[in-house]
């Protein structure tokens, strides 16, 4: 019965405290925006991460594999044969389709378009693929013109490049190099990396950069999910081949772990700070919440309340003040970030890889978290001091 | 009905370097329902005597006996929960919680009993009635006249049944008329329910009012009179 009279405590201190919280508008706004503002920068730039993250490893399935040369850890850095390719196309695992095997062997060089915003050349990824590309990746569809046609110089530009930057409309000529490319096409690709990349006939590729007949993937579509291990152990065994495979969706969210470090330790090292000046806010506000209270926190301490109550109760008012500035802060991250295109360079890759902010549920609550984390350090000295004044000293307080 | 017996008590307080002694080894005894008028000038320990008694402080050696139990050798825990049982405060400035209605002010000593909330509620209205003020139960203090609010703030004084009920200036923030109608209260509550009742005043007037007089200066007992 004890524990129902100290809640019965908590809740009537509590519920007198926030009553009082009108009675200082200033200071509890100041600390809530503070709160608020700490959380909107946390959320915004951990979202940047989380939509790279979410284009990065949203791209690629499970059933689809990645063959590349062994040790290389990015397309550009690697590079097949076109005997390794058909050796690789005929390995076990690999779904069939009308023509064979769903394999599309895959050339990856980087050309330079200018961005849309800043009208400054961005390196975006130029991919040769084969036909079967289309069937092997049967997400992807064209959503305005048309595919390529083999052996032309003819490409199809990603939905995401085609915002991101300028030049790539259907029916425009580009100039690369000493070649003329006509864009024929946009394609979408469920948000994931593909949409930010340009696509052309592979054998046109190599012949426009001088590659020969060499790759520099393989990507195989899988009978099943359960075949890569199949296919994985019949390439590695094949005594013709050095070559590492990978699941794609392995593969792309490997590619993105550089990046998202950065940016997520340039976030928490940023909102950290930020952090520090809230919750000297909300230690401030504490302060002049319970000096304000003074004599009224001392009548009640005379009346038999316990010390417990006054610290729990003014705990949970900074708490209250973090958690309304934390939703604050989520709703302003979310209505001014969620969904804002961009893009940014690929550390892996070299190239630009277009994304959107992704203000995710995980990220809201972890922004509502870090409020009520400065809430809880922002109460804690004031909710002390509020529960050591002596009585006699406090009663005498006007 | 409580009474009060305190021996050899001596409280000091340290003012930079200086040291100042408020009590001087004092003696006194209160029969249970008494009403006590502590008198003397302005730090001469009046309140600190009060505050001692009320267990809102602690004395440097001394003892103090209510209704024989020693309570200055109480934990701080236990003070505070015979403090909720023992002993009703009145205060100069009434001191009420400005955001709570006169009801919910009167309610709240019995928030640290077992008490149902709907036993609490009539309880408290009972004791607004006893005051005289069951029509003014949903008022907030700032919608009271001064008189008003130490109603209510007798009322949360008696609102417990205690025995004790100390009072530091009852009627100091006062008009005469107001502080004459709250000792009027406080007489019949020491006669008519018995309780005892000690009250700090700087007022000759009130203090008329007491069974009996005490006069303090410097720490010590001056007089000692029955009225």
């Amino acid at each position: 019965m004890s524990v129902l009279r100290s809640l019965n405590q908590v809740a009537a201190v509590t519920w007198m405290n926030l009553r009082n919280v009108p009675a200082r508008p200033s200071s509890s706004i100041v600390a809530m925006l503070g709160i608020a503002g700490v959380v909107a920068v946390l959320v915004a730039i951990l979202s940047i991460s989380a939509g790279f993250k979410k284009t990065l490893s949203g791209t690629g399935s499970a059933d689809t594999a990645i063959v590349l040369r062994a040790g290389s850890s990015s397309e550009l850095s690697s590079g097949i044969s076109a005997e390794d390719a058909r050796i690789i196309s005929q390995a076990p695992g690999i779904a069939q389709g009308a023509d064979g095997p769903l394999t599309s062997s895959e050339l990856y060089v980087v050309v330079d378009v200018p961005k849309r915003t800043t009208n400054t050349d961005a390196n975006v990824p130029l991919r040769g693929v084969q036909e079967t590309a289309f069937e092997v990746r049967q997400s992807l569809s064209i959503v305005e013109g048309r595919r390529f046609e083999s052996g032309l110089r003819e490409i199809i530009v990603g939905q995401a490049a085609s915002r991101q930057f300028a030049g790539l409309d259907v029916g425009a000529d580009l100039q690369w190099g000493n070649n003329e490319w006509t864009v024929v096409g946009v394609f979408e690709d469920d948000g994931s990396l593909s949409e930010s990349e340009i696509w052309t006939d592979t054998r046109v590729l190599q012949n426009a950069y001088n590659r020969g007949s060499s790759f520099q993937t393989v990507r195989a579509r899988l009978a099943d999910i359960d075949a890569f291990q199949t296919f994985k152990d019949a390439l590695t065994a094949d005594s013709r081949l050095d070559v590492t495979v990978e699941r794609e969706a392995d593969f792309y969210s490997g590619q993105s772990r550089v990046l998202t470090a950065i940016i997520n330790s340039v976030g928490v090292a940023v909102t950290g700070l930020m952090g520090i000046g809230a919750i000297f806010a909300a230690i401030l506000t504490m302060y002049a919440a319970v000096s304000a209270r003074t004599r009224e926190i001392a009548t009640l301490r005379a009346l038999g309340f316990g010390r417990i109550p006054i610290v729990v109760s003014v705990l949970i008012e900074a708490l209250v003040l973090g958690v309304i500035g934390g939703i604050i802060g989520g709703v302003v991250a979310y209505y001014g970030f969620n969904g804002f295109q961009t893009s940014t360079l690929n550390w892996a890759s070299f190239s630009q890889v277009s994304f959107a902010f992704a203000v995710t549920l995980p990220l809201l609550i972890t922004g509502l978290i870090y409020a009520l984390i400065m809430g809880l350090f922002g109460g804690l000295l004031p909710s002390v001091r509020a529960a050591r004044m002596p009585i006699t000293v406090a009663l005498r307080e006007l | 009905m409580s009474s009060v017996k305190i021996r050899g008590l001596t409280k000091t307080y340290m003012r930079g370097s200086e040291r100042l002694d408020v009590l001087n080894n004092l003696d006194l005894d209160v029969k249970g329902g008494d009403f006590v008028a502590l008198m003397g000038p302005s730090g001469s320990g009046k309140t600190t005597l009060l505050n001692l008694i009320g267990g809102i402080d602690r004395p440097n050696s001394g003892s103090i006996f209510v209704d024989n139990q020693r309570i200055d050798q109480l934990s701080d825990r236990q003070l505070a929960h015979w403090r909720s049982r023992n002993v009703g405060f009145i205060f100069q400035m009434f001191n009420l919680l400005p955001v709570l209605s006169a009801e919910r002010n009167v309610e709240l000593p019995l928030l640290l009993t077992n008490m149902a909330a709907a036993e609490r509620r009539s309880r408290a209205r009972t004791a607004l009635s006893l005051v005289g003020l069951d029509d003014r139960a949903s008022h907030k203090p700032a919608e009271l006249s001064g008189g008003q609010e130490q109603r209510v703030g007798i009322a949360r004084a008696i609102v417990t049944d205690p025995g004790l009920l100390l009072c530091d200036e009852p009627t100091g923030d006062l008009d005469r008329k107001a502080g004459d109608e709250i000792l009027e209260l406080l007489v019949a509550l020491n006669q008519s329910q018995g309780k005892t009742i000690i009250m700090v005043t700087h007022d000759p007037h009130a203090a008329e009012r007491a069974q009996r007089t005490v006069h303090l200066d410097k720490g010590r007992l001056e007089m000692d009179a029955a009225a």
